[in-house]
C-alpha cells in the first residue's frame, strides 16, 4: 500500500465530503431558521442535475448547464416553499415528513414524464478533463475543481451568514422567530429567500456531481440519506457542524470501503473478506452516527446551546 | 353410431375444447422496476413484452404491470396482491436477483408460474429449483464466464474484478472466476446503488492489473464509466452486456467506446425474428432495443406458445408447453435444460458508433450452446 493511494483515497474523501457539504448545508439551514424536517430536498438535487444535463446538452456548455441547473432547483424551492412548505412550519415534525415525503413522488413522477425513464447524458466540461500531476499522486481534474468548488461555497456561505444583514436575520430567525417578526422583519420573505438558498446549494451539487455520475431519477435520495446522517452528527442547525460532520462521513466512508476489505484479508480467504469488509464498510457512518449520539446527544456542535 | 360419425362426434368435441383453451384468459403479472436508478431496464423488459403481445394479436392475454420500486419487500407484497386478488396464472418481469429471491420461491409454492425475463440467481438454478419455475434469459452466471473466457482470448493476464454486494453480484464474480485463467491483480464488492466509484478507482489505478472486468448494470455502470474516464487509468474493460447494453449507452456516452462484453444477444444478431423485432420495437418506441428488451420479448412470445398448445389450467400440460420452448427467440437457437433454464450461445460484443448512435456489434462467439453448471444440483 503506497504512500500515492493513502492520499489519493484523502482526497476522495475531502471531494465526497464537500459535495455532502453541499446537501447538509442547505437541510441544517432550513431546520435551523424555520424548523422544518425537509425529505425533498433530495429531489432539488436532482432537478438541479436533470435540468443542467438538458441546458447543456442543448446549449453545448457545461457552465451554461450549472447556472441553470442552479436557478432551476432555487426556482423550484421557492415554489415549494410558497406552494406547500409554508402551510407545514406550524405542523409537527411527523406531518412535515409526510408532505415532504409526498413530494419526493411527486417531483420524481413529474422529473420522469418530463424527461423519461432513462438516464441522462452530462459530460465533464472539457476544460477539466483528465488527471492533474500533484507530484505524488494524479489526480482527477474535475475531482480537484469539485474540492475547489466545495470550500469556495463554504466560505461564500460563512461571509453570507457572518457579515451580510441577510445573514444577522437568518441568525436572529435560528434563535428566536417571534421577536424577528415584531422587529418588522418580513419573515415570510426571509422563509422563501432562506429555502431557496438551500434548494440552490442542493441543486448545484446535483449538476456537480451529475457530470461524473448518473443523472436518473431518484438519485436524489441516498444522498439525502446521507446528509441526514451529516446534520445529526455536526448538530442540526449548524452549518460548521454540517462542514465537520460531512467531511468526517466522506472521509470514513471512503476509507473504510478502502481499508476495511484489507483489514480483513489479513485473517480471512480474500474472497471472504472481501464480502465481509465491503458489508462493514456500508455500516460504518452509521456506526458513527450511533457512537456521536450516545456521547453527544445533540451532536458536535449544538446550534441552540 | 358408426365409426366415421364416432370420430367426427370426437373431432367436434376436441375442436369445441380447443376453441375453449384459446378462448380462456390468462393473466399474466409483471412486476419489474420502473422508477429509480434501475427504470430503464425494467422499462425495456415490459415494452419488449408488449410489443410481442401487440404482433401476436392474441387478447386472451392480460398483462397487469407493477412498479417494484427495486424494493425486495415491494416485490413480495405486490406478488401477494397478484395472486391473490387479480388470480394470476403467471408472474414474470423481476430485474433483480435479490428481489427475484423474495418472491419466486412463495409463488412458486403458491401453484403460481414464475417465468424470469432477466435475474438467474443461482440458488434457483440449482438447489432451490422448482417444476413451476422457469428462466427465459440465462442464469446469472453465464455472461460472467463467457466474459472470463473472452478475458482468456485477450491474452490478460491480471484482471482486477469488481462487482456489487447482492446475489448477481457474487454470482458475476464466480462465473467469471470459473473460466478465467489468469491471476487476479484484485477483487472487490461495492454497494448496491453505489454512485462514486473514487475509492475503487484508486485501487485499480494502484493496482498492477492489466485489465478491469466489472458487473454494474443500470445508473452504476454509467456512474463508474464517466468517472473511470476520467480518472486518468486506461486499462481496458471486460465485461457482461448488462453493464453495456442500450439502457446505459447514450448516458454512458464515449466512455464506453472499444469496450468488450458478452451477451446472449445483440441488434445486429442475423437473423429473421431479430430482424423483424429490432425494426418493429424502433418503429414502436424511437429506440433500439436493448438485450432487457430482447429478454422481454422472447419471454412474452414463450408464454403465448404455450398457450396456443394448452389451457393454463391444465398445470402439467401448460407446463410441457413451456418446456418445449416453441418459438422464434430473437436471440436464436433456444431450449431448456433440464433445470429449465436456457441453453444457449453467448456472443462477444463490441460498443461501437453507428450514426452517431453507440450500440453493440457481434465480434465473435465465447460459447455455443452452453449451459450453466447449477442443473446438477437441481432434483426435479
Amino acid at each position: 500500500m503506497s504512500l500515492a493511494l493513502i492520499l489519493e483515497q484523502l482526497l476522495n474523501g475531502v471531494q465526497f465530503g464537500l459535495m455532502l457539504f453541499l446537501m447538509a448545508a442547505g437541510l441544517t439551514l432550513v431546520f435551523g431558521v424555520m424548523g422544518l424536517i425537509n425529505l425533498a430536498h433530495g429531489s432539488l438535487f436532482m432537478i438541479g442535475a436533470f435540468v443542467c444535463a438538458a441546458v447543456a446538452g442543448v446549449a453545448g456548455s457545461f457552465w451554461v448547464g450549472l447556472v441553470a441547473g442552479l436557478a432551476a432547483a432555487a426556482a423550484a424551492g421557492a415554489l415549494i416553499e410558497i406552494l406547500v412548505i409554508r402551510r407545514l412550519y406550524g405542523r409537527d415534525h411527523l406531518d412535515q415528513v409526510l408532505a415532504t415525503f409526498a413530494l419526493i413522488l411527486i417531483l420524481s413522477e413529474g422529473v420522469r414524464m418530463i424527461f423519461g425513464p432513462f438516464p441522462l447524458y452530462l459530460s465533464v466540461p472539457d476544460a477539466l478533463r483528465g488527471t492533474l500531476d500533484l507530484g505524488v499522486v494524479e489526480y482527477s481534474r474535475y475531482r480537484l475543481a469539485l474540492i475547489g468548488f466545495g470550500i469556495a461555497t463554504a466560505i461564500g456561505l460563512w461571509l453570507l451568514i457572518a457579515r451580510t444583514r441577510l445573514g444577522i436575520r437568518i441568525r436572529a430567525g435560528e434563535s428566536d422567530r417571534e421577536m424577528i417578526a415584531a422587529l418588522g422583519v418580513n419573515i415570510r420573505v426571509l422563509y422563501t429567500v432562506v429555502f431557496a438558498l438551500g434548494a440552490a446549494l442542493a441543486g448545484m451539487a446535483g449538476a456537480l456531481v451529475g457530470a461524473i455520475q448518473s443523472v436518473q431519477v431518484g438519485m436524489g435520495e441516498p444522498v439525502l440519506i446521507l446528509a441526514f446522517v451529516v446534520i445529526v452528527i455536526g448538530g442540526i442547525g449548524s452549518i460548521k457542524g454540517a462542514m465537520v460532520g460531512a467531511l468526517m462521513v466522506g472521509v470514513i466512508d471512503t476509507m473504510g470501503r478502502f481499508l476495511l476489505p484489507r483489514a480483513f484479508a489479513l485473517v480471512l480467504e480474500p474472497a471472504q473478506a472481501t464480502g465481509v469488509g465491503a458489508a462493514l464498510a456500508s455500516m460504518l457512518i452509521y456506526v458513527l452516527m450511533a457512537l456521536v449520539l450516545v456521547l453527544r446527544p445533540k451532536g458536535l456542535f449544538p446550534a441552540h446551546g | 353410431m358408426t365409426f366415421a360419425g364416432k370420430a367426427a362426434a370426437g373431432i367436434a368435441a376436441l375442436t369445441l375444447s380447443m376453441a375453449a383453451a384459446q378462448a380462456e384468459t390468462v393473466t399474466v403479472g409483471m412486476i419489474t422496476t420502473l422508477s429509480g436508478g434501475g427504470a430503464g431496464l425494467g422499462v425495456d423488459v415490459r415494452d419488449g413484452f408488449r410489443l410481442a403481445l401487440e404482433k401476436s394479436g392474441n387478447e386472451n392475454l392480460h398483462l397487469v404491470v407493477e412498479d417494484d420500486a427495486q424494493r425486495p419487500e415491494l416485490a413480495v407484497q405486490i406478488a401477494e396482491r397478484m395472486i391473490q386478488s387479480e388470480r394470476a396464472d403467471i408472474l414474470t418481469g423481476i430485474i433483480w436477483s435479490n428481489l427475484a429471491m423474495a418472491v419466486v420461491p412463495s409463488t412458486v409454492a403458491q401453484g403460481v408460474f414464475y417465468i424470469s425475463p432477466n435475474a438467474g440467481p443461482s440458488a434457483l438454478a440449482g438447489a432451490n429449483c422448482h417444476q413451476d419455475y422457469f428462466n427465459a434469459a440465462w442464469q446469472n452466471d453465464m455472461l460472467h464466464e463467457a466474459a472470463g473466457q473472452t478475458a482468456n482470448e485477450l491474452g490478460y493476464e491480471n484482471t482486477f474484478i469488481m462487482a456489487p454486494n447482492y446475489p448477481a453480484g457474487t454470482d458475476a464474480l464466480t462465473g467469471f472466476k470459473r473460466y478465467y485463467e489468469g491471476e487476479l491483480a484484485g477483487e472487490l464488492f461495492t454497494q448496491v446503488g453505489q454512485t462514486d466509484y473514487a475509492a475503487e478507482i484508486a485501487q485499480i489505478r494502484a493496482s498492477e492489473a492489466d485489465s478491469v472486468f466489472i458487473f454494474l448494470p443500470g445508473g452504476m455502470g454509467i456512474s463508474f464509466m464517466r468517472q473511470y474516464a476520467e480518472s486518468g487509468v486506461d486499462l481496458p474493460i471486460v465485461s457482461a452486456g448488462f453493464s453495456f447494453d442500450q439502457d446505459v449507452l447514450p448516458a454512458m456516452g464515449e466512455a464506453a467506446l472499444g469496450v468488450i462484453n458478452t451477451g446472449q444477444w445483440s441488434p445486429d444478431l442475423d437473423n429473421a425474428a431479430n430482424r423483424a423485432f429490432v425494426e418493429a420495437f424502433e418503429a414502436e418506441y424511437g429506440r433500439l432495443p436493448s438485450i432487457y428488451a430482447s429478454q422481454g420479448f422472447d419471454t412474452a412470445n414463450l408464454i403465448l406458445s404455450a398457450m396456443e398448445t394448452a389451457s393454463v389450467s391444465d398445470r402439467d400440460a401448460f407446463r410441457e408447453a413451456l418446456r418445449a420452448a416453441d418459438f422464434a427467440s430473437v436471440r436464436g437457437d433456444f431450449a431448456f435444460a433440464d433445470n429449465q433454464h436456457p441453453i444457449q450461445s453467448v456472443y462477444v460484443r463490441e460498443v461501437v458508433e453507428v450514426d452517431g448512435v453507440l450500440q453493440n456489434r457481434i465480434i465473435g462467439t465465447a460459447f455455443e450452446e452452453h449451459q450453466d453448471v447449477h442443473g446438477a444440483d437441481c432434483q426435479m
